[in-house]
């Protein structure tokens, strides 16, 4: 199927060219070697052991013995060996980090380039023909999940803060870089003693485009170990998102004019239609697929476990849809993952949001460490054709074109940015400009009979992806630290922030109504209004569609740290099985006038309290937000004596609490709760019933104690200093006969739901204490 | 400067500029529109704000038209309240938004912050007592989430411990004066915010 038959001229051919399509059939999914074959072809050649040639008839004696034991590789060689490369490359990820300095120094990226080629070798010493990157597997396999875990998880914030910027870089910068490293590796081509005279221009214009993108795989494995500063990060990432579309279409184009020849300003200008069309065409088809998923996830209340299945389909259906029509993949997947993200998550469970947020991490690593492997066997594989002049050229040019492109666009964007990018800035951004498999890919599809100097060119463009992948990304780190960058900030997000941010979006679009202007605030916030009257009510499910994003955010810091508190604090056991409730809206006894003081033997006492010593020890290093960080060696003394002189100043300073300490419960009808109550875990914990006779730790964001509650209640709160004893309202040990002050507003029904929520989130590993998904970037 | 209509005090005109920040065609715009919203009588009043219609939608409305009569947003040192504004006052509040210039020293840079986070913090400090309560800090939430009728009170009250809490935590302070937070402690909270990046706009 030759696709240039039906191209006539540059109007109609946009259209007819497949980039990932059936030219390279013969590679088509192509993991093992000549004599593979499919599944299917398979059973055709069963060995004739399986079966008896001959009708056996009693007068016949069969003369072989009935096979006990049979060799029957090919019908099970597709999927053992996909199976094969999958475990390699799972395991050689095992050994890196097993090995302790490597990991710091060399990136993940080249150590896995190192294996495929040491791989490769050996298969090829061994006489096989090693695998080739088949593009159809790349496009369609590989990719996506890497493409789908960086859209899903895109700080959306950031990203439209400087998407003005991000869209200079990724079209303007990559249009650069194309002709730049085209045009003049023409003219070096054109130069006597090259012997590069075939190569025509048509021919180079199509390898800068190819050449120019940057890569989001490459700069994904590298930027993430080195957690450079947010800005930074969007700026190159994105760029490498969305300069997809621009690669797309110079790809497309310049293959068409290499065929036909020639090249009018139609031509040009049907280049220009055609990139707008692809890029906002991408877009629109991921978004489409996004509010779909966003709207199936409105009644999977029943239906949990599937849920992480509707979000990868959908996105992958608009990766593919996109395809189908020669659109953007990447950015349709973008589009998708970023817009049906907040309905999403307001529908699915916590653990279906775990679910998503590990099967995402878990394809697009093991995509990642396949790449990698595959093209360092893809080196040792391919027919190479090595021409000094022409990769020497092409490696200084990319550089050269980088550097160019980023110190102009930086120039002319600073005038519009508020916040200027500094010298310092534009080497990184021009430093993290890294190569990889795309290009390859893209390589690769090259038709051999129009373009004879394919061979070359996959040569040059696997030196470039080494050079960039092992030079830069090795240097890259050091380099960080000796330009003291700017890194990413470890702090949580606080409650505080979020007020003020919220409070300033709100003020800056009052005072811009006030001053007659139009700016973008007003249309934010236009949208928002939009998004809460309507769409909200459409895609999210329940009550959770009235909720407001400070109260879901106050909400989930709680669970974060309820979730922390617990994890830490997991693995004692605390006699009979009561494990370490979390209180983050009073969860309290039902009936706290009922229970009685405990009388607990001596020894019973001490064994718990050493217990919760141990456990709340390790706690507390870990609750840095609501825990005073100067907090002094070992609050906890022995002996009971000091407990009663402490209790009395706790008493007095408990009535200050009192005041503004009190954390009251959420209304009975909180979204949170009808979310526990719809959540489909019969699994709940098995949860004892409360027993009186044993205290337990209640982490209470509020500590008033009642004059009445027992002795063991000072066991916390004796630091050195009194006021320490307000700070423990992060943990507390409460007597069942807790303070009834609190209480008024009491809702018994609410203990056992809230014993559920709990329930639903302590069963669940959950996410690590330092993953944020407020502001989430790949951890 | 002869493009001003005949106002009052128009010498007070001349220093605008320098004392604002402003250019003059930026200058003319902001009288165009002080005018449109005066009715043509060269003071504002706070009933006056109430035409703007998107401005009814805004949940920190009155927050925002206290502000321009606040005295302390006047580069003066006199406290309380004023009843109309003229529009000296009107550009000079609107100046606390000004972008930063382009090159601009770090002293510079950190007294502008400074300023924009004071100009917050006398939004936020309703009583002038130069310091922020609780209950001053619980409004500004209820009114955060005053378009969401479903909230009860006690939400934003929980809301608003949590957040002392927080300030207390990290200004290190003891617990017992944590009800209240004062300007120092207020510019130490929200240094991550980024204020003299974010609190601007374009005119």
């Amino acid at each position: 199927m030759s696709t240039y038959a039906s191209a006539t001229t540059g109007a109609s051919g946009f259209s007819g060219d497949k980039r990932r399509s059936g030219r390279n059939r013969e590679e088509v999914g192509r993991v093992s070697s000549p004599r593979s074959c499919s599944v299917y072809s398979g059973r055709k050649t069963l060995p004739d052991s399986r079966v008896p040639s001959d009708r056996p008839t009693l007068s016949d004696i069969p003369t072989a013995a009935f096979p006990v034991l049979s060799f029957d590789y090919k019908h099970v060689q597709m999927p053992f060996e996909i199976s094969l490369w999958v475990l390699l490359a799972s395991l050689m990820k095992l050994g890196f980090h097993l090995i302790p300095r490597l990991s710091s120094i060399v990136p993940e990226s080249c150590l896995l380039i190192v294996v495929g080629l040491l791989v490769g070798g050996l298969i090829r010493v061994v006489g096989e023909d090693p695998p080739i990157l088949g593009s159809q597997l790349f496009f369609l396999c590989l990719l996506p999940p890497i493409i789908l875990d960086a859209g899903y998880f895109l700080p959306i914030r950031p990203f439209t803060e400087n998407v003005g910027t991000i869209l200079m870089f990724a079209v303007v910068g990559t249009l650069w870089n194309a002709f730049f490293v085209g045009g003049l590796l023409y003219g070096v081509c054109q130069l006597e003693g090259t012997h590069l005279g075939r190569v025509d221009l048509m021919a180079c214009l199509l390898f800068g485009s190819i050449i120019s993108a940057v890569d989001p795989v490459a700069v994904l494995a590298v930027f993430e170990e080195i957690h450079i500063n947010e800005l930074l990060h969007i700026l190159v990432f994105g760029e490498s998102l969305l300069n997809d579309a621009v690669t797309v279409v110079l790809y497309h184009l310049f293959e068409e004019f290499a065929a036909a020849g020639g090249v009018t300003i139609k031509d040009v200008f049907l280049g220009i239609v055609c990139f707008l069309v692809v890029a906002l065409g991408g877009i629109l088809v991921g978004a489409i697929y996004g509010v779909l998923a966003a709207f199936t996830s409105r009644f999977t209340s029943h239906t949990r476990v599937i849920e992480p299945l509707f979000v990868f389909l959908y996105s992958y259906m608009a990766y593919l849809s996109a395809e189908v029509f020669h659109l953007s993949g990447i950015m349709a997947l973008i589009a998708c993952g970023a817009v049906m993200r907040p309905y999403v998550e307001a529908n699915i469970s916590h653990k279906s949001h775990t679910t998503i947020k590990y099967f995402l991490k878990m394809w697009s690593s093991v995509s990642e460490t396949l790449i990698f492997i595959f093209l360092g066997v893809s080196t040792v594989a391919g027919q190479h054709h090595w021409n000094w002049t022409f990769v020497i050229c092409t490696v200084i040019l990319c550089l050269v074109a980088r550097v160019l492109g980023v110190v102009g666009l930086t120039f002319m964007i600073n005038k519009f940015r508020i916040v200027k990018l500094t010298t310092k800035d534009q080497f990184i951004i021009a430093y993290g400009g890294l190569r990889g498999a795309i290009a390859f890919s893209l390589g690769y599809l090259l038709d051999k009979v129009h373009f004879p100097m394919r061979d070359m060119f996959l040569t040059a463009i696997i030196t470039v992806i080494f050079f960039t992948v092992f030079v830069q990304g090795m240097t890259i780190r050091p380099l960080v630290d000796l330009l003291a960058v700017k890194k990413k900030q470890e702090t949580k997000r606080s409650i505080n922030e979020e007020i003020h941010t919220q409070f300033l979006d709100h003020l800056l679009t009052g005072i811009e109504d006030i001053c007659g202007h139009y700016g973008h605030h007003h249309w934010k916030d236009k949208l928002n209004r939009f998004n809460k009257k309507y769409v909200k009510k459409c895609l999210i499910a329940g009550e959770r569609s009235k909720e407001p994003q400070l109260i879901a955010f106050y909400h989930k810091m709680e669970m974060k740290q309820a979730i922390e508190l617990v994890e830490s604090g997991g693995g004692v056991k605390i006699p009979s099985a009561m494990p370490s409730t979390v209180s983050m809206q009073n969860i309290q006894p039902k009936k706290p006038t009922e229970r009685a003081l405990p009388q607990l033997s001596k020894s019973r006492e001490e064994e718990i309290r050493k217990i919760l010593r141990t456990n709340l020890q390790k706690t507390r290093q870990r609750l840095r937000s609501y825990n005073r960080h100067t907090l002094v060696a070992d609050p906890y003394e022995d002996g009971w004596n000091d407990m009663f002189l402490k209790r009395r100043r706790v008493m007095e300073l408990g009535k200050k609490l009192n005041n503004y300490l009190t954390v009251p419960a959420p209304a009975p009808d909180s979204p949170t709760m009808a979310r526990a109550r719809l959540a489909s875990d019969p699994q709940a914990w098995s949860i004892k019933p409360k027993s009186d006779s044993i205290p337990t730790i209640q982490v209470d964001l509020a500590s008033p104690q009642s004059p009445d509650s027992v002795n063991m209640v000072d066991e916390f709160n004796k630091p050195s200093k009194p006021t320490e004893a307000e700070e423990e309202e992060g943990l507390m040990m409460k007597a069942p006969s807790s303070s009834a002050d609190q209480k008024e507003r009491k809702r018994d029904k609410e203990d056992g739901v809230e014993q559920q929520r709990l329930a639903r989130c302590l069963s669940d590993p959950g996410p690590s204490a330092e993953d944020d998904e407020d502001e989430p970037f790949l951890p | 400067m002869g493009a001003w209509a005949s106002g009052p005090a128009e010498h007070e005109f001349r220093e605008l500029p320098e004392k604002t920040g402003f250019s003059v065609d930026e200058l003319r715009s902001l009288y165009k529109r002080f005018m449109q919203l005066c009715n043509e009588e060269g003071t504002l009043r706070q009933e006056d704000f109430e035409k703007i219609e998107h401005l009814q939608l805004n949940p920190i409305r009155s927050k925002i038209i206290r502000a321009f009569f606040d005295k302390r947003n006047f580069h003066k040192t006199e406290v309380g309240t004023v009843q109309e504004i003229g529009f000296v006052e009107f550009v000079t509040v609107v100046s606390y938004f000004k972008l930063p210039e382009t090159n601009q020293t770090k002293e510079q840079a950190a007294e502008l912050r400074r300023k924009k986070l004071r100009f917050l913090f006398n939004m936020h400090d309703t009583d002038s007592d130069e310091t922020i309560t609780l209950e001053e800090y619980k409004y500004v939430i209820e009114d955060l989430l005053s378009s969401y009728k479903t909230i009860e009170k006690e939400t934003a009250k929980a809301i608003a411990d949590s957040a002392m809490l927080e300030v207390a935590n990290i200004t290190g302070r003891s617990m017992e004066n944590c009800g209240s937070i004062t300007f120092e402690e207020f510019f130490q909270i929200l240094q991550d915010v980024e204020v003299e990046s974010k609190m601007n706009l374009r005119f």
